[in-house]
């Protein structure tokens, strides 16, 4: 009788026990979720933070209507207008080659390909998108820029077209693979019903499926966007580092991000106005991903389609 | 022949040609498809035929022994892959624990609240902001709030930050592809949350945590904008401290502290000189980094597959 009653206490202790190890075990966990909480937090934080002294010498007016970026110059000058123009510049370069080919490739692997070309063309296509970017800046400094210059001779070395181009080429992937995600998702019966009335396939893609997955469409082409917006090293190095206030694609510019890794490579002290600069900059790419974001998010539901 | 039925002929005709006209449509779309997709796997490859081409004659034994030098046939990349290898493990080190710790927490634990739901945006979110931004963060935060300086710390956690997402997407996708069936049988034997996860889930998972360890790592050793905000050197000829000492207690962290250089900083300062004979170095670093990129990939989809063979369910 003693003997069961000490065995029920001890599996009680071990039940006590294990419960607490659960508890203990849940708030780890609970804790490392909470870190990508954090690292918005973080970033957000940082950024105002930062960009506050910046703007306590620079007034936002200038900021904003300003067409000249010097603020390593004695003649210091603080206007985004270059750099975002840069920015704008590179990214559509870029969509112009992604959305077409990223879309063409997704409907021909959503509603053309047999099953094992699609299983094996995926991965290998995703490898565009893992090439690190530091290589596509080589790639488009020293391949396509010389490329481009055979065709338009008077092309400078350093140019945002050359850069844009590679950007896209990199972006393909991610376009494609959201795109196609969302096509196959277009129910099989909406399909079925468009052979029935007699279209081809391609018809039926371009009239049932692309329309059904607008939505998703819309959602690849915001990520695109995102990506080709903060792309950096690939502007870096071949789009030349000087800011510039032009949309023609052909000149040399310098991007956002590109001005904060020159700046970085620079040795300005903690603190200093080109320091605090770099973050106002980058406050300034972050807004224009939200915009995107935003504007991609309100899209896709209003055009969202149920199944 | 009546005049209804030459017409009847006609229509027919007229539709014949449609018909031939929306098939040859159909076909060209297929050939299109075929050219934009072989056009994206040629540049894959002229990528990688060039960068092999124009880095050949550094390729010896010495490029991987010698520091960076002002001298381009002798300069090599001693500094910049023991860098990458260092940082890498720092990176490894405090993204997977805390990745697949996440991706646990929101698959078996999370409850239906405000927490779950700020922790899922967040991570939806941080996958799509730009790295450069990740790069800031760091300068701002760990080089100068925490005082860590350009160090070896510095760097993997950053990098470290900009990979979770990637661990915590691939380890969910692993963990939600576990069958209701095994947890349920395990808790019909008295096992708790934890005992469930640790012995039955989380093993099943492994295939989906290498996956996504080993997709994050390719994505952070060839991430260059994060390392050059927060201030890395281009220029190092020396190494970290040694791990290991001659007297007690023969492990050393001072390493973690030491300044250093990476492969894809070494490669983009080459890249940024005016002097030709530096491009080839340039490429050299470049087919490496392209190399271990891509057997990475390789890797992770190769494992991906067989675990998606072997288990039947």
């Amino acid at each position: 009788m003693n003997q069961s009653t000490s065995r029920i206490d001890l599996a009680r202790a071990g039940l006590r026990y294990r419960k607490l190890r659960d508890r203990i075990v849940e708030t780890l966990l609970l804790g490392a979720g909470l870190v990508a909480v954090f690292t918005t937090l973080a970033i957000v934080a940082i950024l105002v933070y930062e960009s506050s002294t910046f703007f306590q010498h620079v007034p936002l007016k200038d900021f904003l209507t300003d067409t000249m970026w010097t603020p390593l110059f004695a003649d210091a000058h603080y206007g985004i207008l270059p750099l975002v123009a840069g920015t704008l510049t590179t990214t559509m370069v870029a969509l112009l080659v992604a959305v077409p080919m990223g879309t063409i490739i997704a409907i021909y692997l959503s509603e053309f390909a047999p099953h094992h070309v699609r299983e094996t063309v995926k991965p290998i296509l995703e490898l565009l998108g893992a090439v690190p970017t530091v290589v596509y800046g080589y790639f488009a400094l020293t391949m396509v820029t010389p490329a481009l210059q055979v065709l338009m001779p008077n092309l400078p070395g350093f140019n945002m077209l050359s850069a844009g181009l590679v950007i896209g080429l990199m972006i393909v992937p991610y376009v494609s693979s959201v795109s196609e995600d969302a096509m196959r998702a277009v129910p099989r019966y909406m399909r079925e019903g468009s052979y029935a009335m007699g279209a081809t396939r391609f018809q039926t893609a371009l009239r049932v499926v692309v329309p059904g997955a607008f939505s998703g469409l819309a959602a690849a082409f915001i990520l695109g966007i995102s990506r080709a917006v903060g792309e950096t090293m690939v502007v870096a190095i071949a789009a030349g580092m000087q800011p510039n206030l032009t949309f023609d694609p052909r000149e040399p510019a310098e991007t956002i991000t590109a001005y904060i890794v020159q700046v970085s490579l620079g040795d300005l002290p903690h603190g200093s106005i080109g320091y605090q600069s770099i973050f106002a900059a980058g406050l300034v790419l972050m807004l224009i991903t939200l915009i995107f974001n935003v504007a991609g998010f309100s899209l896709t539901r209003r055009y969202r389609e149920a199944y | 022949m009546s005049a209804a039925t030459t017409a009847a002929y006609r229509n027919v005709d007229a539709l014949r040609a449609g018909v031939t006209r929306r098939k040859l449509f159909d076909k060209l779309f297929v050939v299109l498809g075929l050219v934009v997709m072989l056009t994206c796997l040629a540049v894959l490859a002229v990528l990688f035929i060039d960068l092999v081409r124009d880095g050949a004659p550094r390729f010896k034994p010495e490029f991987f022994t010698h520091f960076a030098s002002r001298n381009a046939e002798r300069a090599g990349i001693l500094a910049a892959w023991v860098g990458t290898s260092l940082v890498m493990l720092v990176t490894a080190f405090c993204a997977v624990p805390v990745g697949v710790a996440a991706a646990i927490y929101l698959e078996e634990y999370a409850p239906k609240n405000w927490i779950s739901a700020a922790i899922e945006i967040n991570v939806t979110n941080l996958a799509g902001v730009p790295s450069i931004v990740y790069g800031l963060l760091a300068l701002g935060l760990f080089v100068y709030q925490f005082n860590l300086g350009q160090s070896i710390v510095a760097a993997g956690l950053t990098l470290a930050l900009l990979i979770l997402p990637i661990v915590i997407v691939a380890t969910r996708e692993a963990i939600r592809s576990v069958p209701n069936s095994i947890r349920e049988a395990a808790y019909g034997l008295g096992a708790t949350r934890w005992e469930v996860t640790k012995d039955h889930v989380l093993p099943y998972s492994t295939g989906g945590v290498l996956t996504g360890m080993i997709l994050g790592l390719s994505r952070a050793i060839g991430e260059t904008a994060p390392i050059i905000t927060i201030g890395a050197l281009s220029f190092i000829a020396f190494l970290p401290q040694s791990p290991i000492k001659g007297e007690f207690p023969f492990i050393s962290f001072q390493w973690l502290h030491d300044p250093f250089t990476v492969m894809p900083i070494q490669m983009f300062n080459w890249v940024s000189r005016p002097d030709q004979a530096f491009q080839s170095n340039a490429a050299a670093v470049g087919a490496i980094l392209l190399a271990m990129t891509l057997l990475m990939n390789g890797i992770a989809i190769w494992i991906r597959y067989r675990f998606r063979k072997t288990i039947n369910w």
